[in-house]
């Protein structure tokens, strides 16, 4: 794999009056032809200096960025632009433009000073209109496209820009879920289909470790790792830099879970989304779920079949029909044993 | 569809010409404009000189005015991103006012040849100091805008620097006497007819100098309908898109300010129409449209001031135009958004 972007040793901050404020320090990592890599970490990690870092917006404190052979932050503003494109937060607001308007700008470093279209520019566009399936609706305005359809359509601008290496700022912001898969399974088949790199930040946890080729997380400590998501899943890294944070990673199931306030262990017997739902219930409802220990325990729920389940609080059995039975079940006795305690 | 737009609109602007040059307080037949206009001969030889000697000028001024404040008017609405701005929110036609003003209160001291009302315009220092004023307001500008770091500074620099300008005026005016300050009102009012065949000579490379740069910009200028991110991102070199723009406008709207006062609002509401006409935020069509709409428009409002047997006052006309077009606009815009 040809790498199309390679971070040495780069440090990235600010620039102060009174110094340099340095965010994340000596990152080494690549972006090769044919990656989509998802760019994760808590807010205040770094995540939008290290993209304008590499959009080539904010100069590094320290180490290179080389855009293929070259420095990236040396390179003339316009050779950038056509080795790379970028799919930002900000709206576009503009009045009476379609969305073939738009997707020509991105032919900008491509024209001449007057910006006419040759017969390879209006090539670029319609292709980066049909890879993002965005032809069906070029003639209508920009303004009057849903969430989902602008972003294709702006994601079609930067592709109609040529670039080797694509960067997306929360692409995935402002969209429902069925958008976001819509939108990043797209990056995705782009990425490896067209060979080119693309990086995006996004808050999608779950759906960016199912997504991504490789992942880039920041932590707000100031660490940087890059590597396979499985990888760093195993490693501990996404735990680790996840777990200030009100989140927890379950390295067992590869999703993200609220910190709640845990108090009695549950134990849950069975298997298959009836158990399943039942353990996210008891999970919300404050227990700390214990798979192994039957004993131990302080509640067991077993799954009999669907719609019943048999419950044992302390050392009273029952058997309930109802989702809302069972949680009624096992919240009175949380409340009267934490009474209890208290005395 | 564009093409024929286009062709409408070149047709109209020869019918508003011809129609200006043929109305006025003498009625001159339009047989006879043609004539004139081709060299032919005409049966009073009154005609001639009224064409060639006032109603020409006139005309080819307010053409021009209108051409270079829609174009300037657009720059500045897309540069800003907002659809209010004109081609004054640099502070140009404060600076031309404010060398008017210092002309008008020194114009006791000289003699009273400048108080003289409507022959104001044909001062050649009144134009001598608006164009030392918004001169000196465009350096700045220039100067200014490829320091600072984004757009929104330099609109906000250019209003502040118009409030300045605006109160040094009002200091002046407070201690002028009453013919001076009527001397300066009227410059304010605007008009299309003060300019000599001398004047032109000045205003015609000048405004087509600002044209030519504005075509220029018009790459960067539809990279910037994305905003300044975006078009960086694109390639463009936002300060010099930004001083380019900055200078073309400046000079646009300084020159006509020289010559013919501060005109309001053609400004805003031509590009408006321009855009609704055309649907697009293309630079490169809204250019043109904007140059041929702005100069017909003009040559209307010239005639609108002539309706009835007194002549009202240029800028109340291109504001009782302009205003219900900018409201109209947006009033149909935040229906579509709406929708």
């Amino acid at each position: 794999m040809s790498e199309l972007l390679k971070l040495d040793h780069l440090t990235i901050g600010y620039k102060t009056r009174k110094g340099s404020c340095p965010i994340v320090h000596a990152m080494n990592a690549s972006l090769h032809a044919g990656e989509l890599v998802c760019l994760l970490g808590p807010n205040g990690a770094g995540k939008s200096t290290l993209l304008r870092t590499l959009a080539g917006v904010q100069a590094p404190l320290s180490g290179t960025v080389k855009l293929g052979e070259a420095d990236l932050h040396t390179l003339p503003q316009r050779e950038l632009a056509k080795r790379m494109a970028v799919v930002l937060t900000e709206r576009v607001t503009t009045d009476a433009m379609t969305a073939r308007e738009l997707v020509t700008l991105g032919r900008h470093p491509h024209t001449d000073w007057s910006g006419s279209l040759r017969p390879l520019d209006h090539k670029h566009i319609e292709w980066a209109m049909q890879a993002t399936n965005t032809i069906s609706y070029a003639s209508r305005n920009v303004n009057e496209l849903s969430d989902g359809e602008r972003q294709r359509v702006l994601i079609a601008r930067a592709l109609a820009q040529e670039p080797h290496v694509m960067l997306l700022d929360e692409p995935t912001a402002f969209l429902d879920l069925p958008r976001r898969v819509e939108v990043l399974q797209l990056l995705r088949t782009l990425a490896h289909e067209t060979q080119r790199a693309f990086l995006l930040s996004t808050h999608d946890l779950d759906l960016a470790l199912h997504i991504a080729d490789r992942v880039w997380l920041l932590s707000s400590s100031g660490t940087f790792e890059a590597g396979l998501p499985e990888e760093l899943a195993l490693s501990g890294a996404i735990t680790q830099t996840f777990q200030n944070e009100g989140v927890a990673f379950d390295v067992r199931s590869g999703t993200f879970k609220l910190c709640l306030p845990q108090g009695q262990t549950a134990c849950v017997l069975g298997d298959g989304p009836e158990a399943f739902w039942v353990r996210r219930m008891l999970e919300r409802a404050g227990f700390n779920i214990n798979p192994n220990n039957k004993t131990a325990s302080e509640v067991q729920v077993e799954v009999v079949r669907r719609g019943l389940w048999r419950v044992r609080v302390g050392k009273v059995f029952c058997e309930i029909t109802t989702l809302e039975g069972v949680l009624a079940a096992v919240r009175t006795d949380a409340e009267l044993s934490g009474g209890a305690d208290r005395t | 569809m564009r093409r024929l737009f286009f062709v409408l609109l070149l047709i109209g602007l020869a019918v508003a010409f011809v129609l200006s040059v043929s109305l006025g307080s003498v009625r001159i037949p339009i047989e006879s404009v043609l004539r004139v206009l081709f060299g032919g001969e005409v049966e009073r030889e009154t005609w001639r000189t009224i064409i060639w000697q006032f109603r020409l000028p006139k005309a080819i001024t307010a053409m021009l005015a209108g051409a270079a404040l829609a174009s300037a008017g657009l720059q500045m609405q897309t540069l800003f991103r907002n659809p209010l701005a004109d081609p004054f929110v640099l502070g140009i036609s404060s600076g031309a006012s404010l060398g008017v003003a210092l002309v008008v209160l020194a114009g006791t001291a000289v003699g009273s040849s400048l108080l003289g009302g409507l022959s104001l315009f044909a001062n050649i220092g009144v134009v001598a100091a608006a164009s030392l004023g918004s001169g000196l307001v465009f350096a700045l500008i220039v100067l200014v805008s490829r320091r600072i770091h984004n757009n929104v500074t330099l609109l906000v620099l250019g209003l502040m620097m118009g409030y300045v300008v605006s109160a040094l005026v009002s200091i002046l005016l407070y201690f002028s006497v009453p013919e001076q300050v009527q001397a300066y009102i009227n410059w304010t009012f605007g008009s299309f007819g003060g300019t000599t065949w001398g004047n032109l000579q000045v205003l015609v490379p000048v405004v087509l100098m600002g044209l030519a740069l504005a075509m220029a910009c018009v790459k960067p200028l539809n990279a910037l309908l994305l905003g300044e991110h975006y078009a960086r991102s694109m390639g463009v070199n936002v300060t010099q898109a930004r001083v380019m723009i900055a200078a073309s406008a400046s000079l646009l709207a300084g020159a006509v300010t020289a010559f013919c006062g501060p005109i309001g609002f053609l400004g805003v509401a031509v590009p408006h129409l321009a855009r609704s006409m055309f649907a697009t935020s293309n630079h490169k069509v809204l250019g043109p449209a904007c140059v041929l709409l702005g100069a017909s428009l003009a040559l209307l409002c010239d005639l609108a001031t002539y309706a009835g047997k007194f002549a009202l006052p240029l800028n109340a006309v291109t504001s009782l135009i302009g205003a219900p077009i900018v409201v109209w606009m947006i009033l149909q815009r935040s229906q579509t958004r709406q929708n």
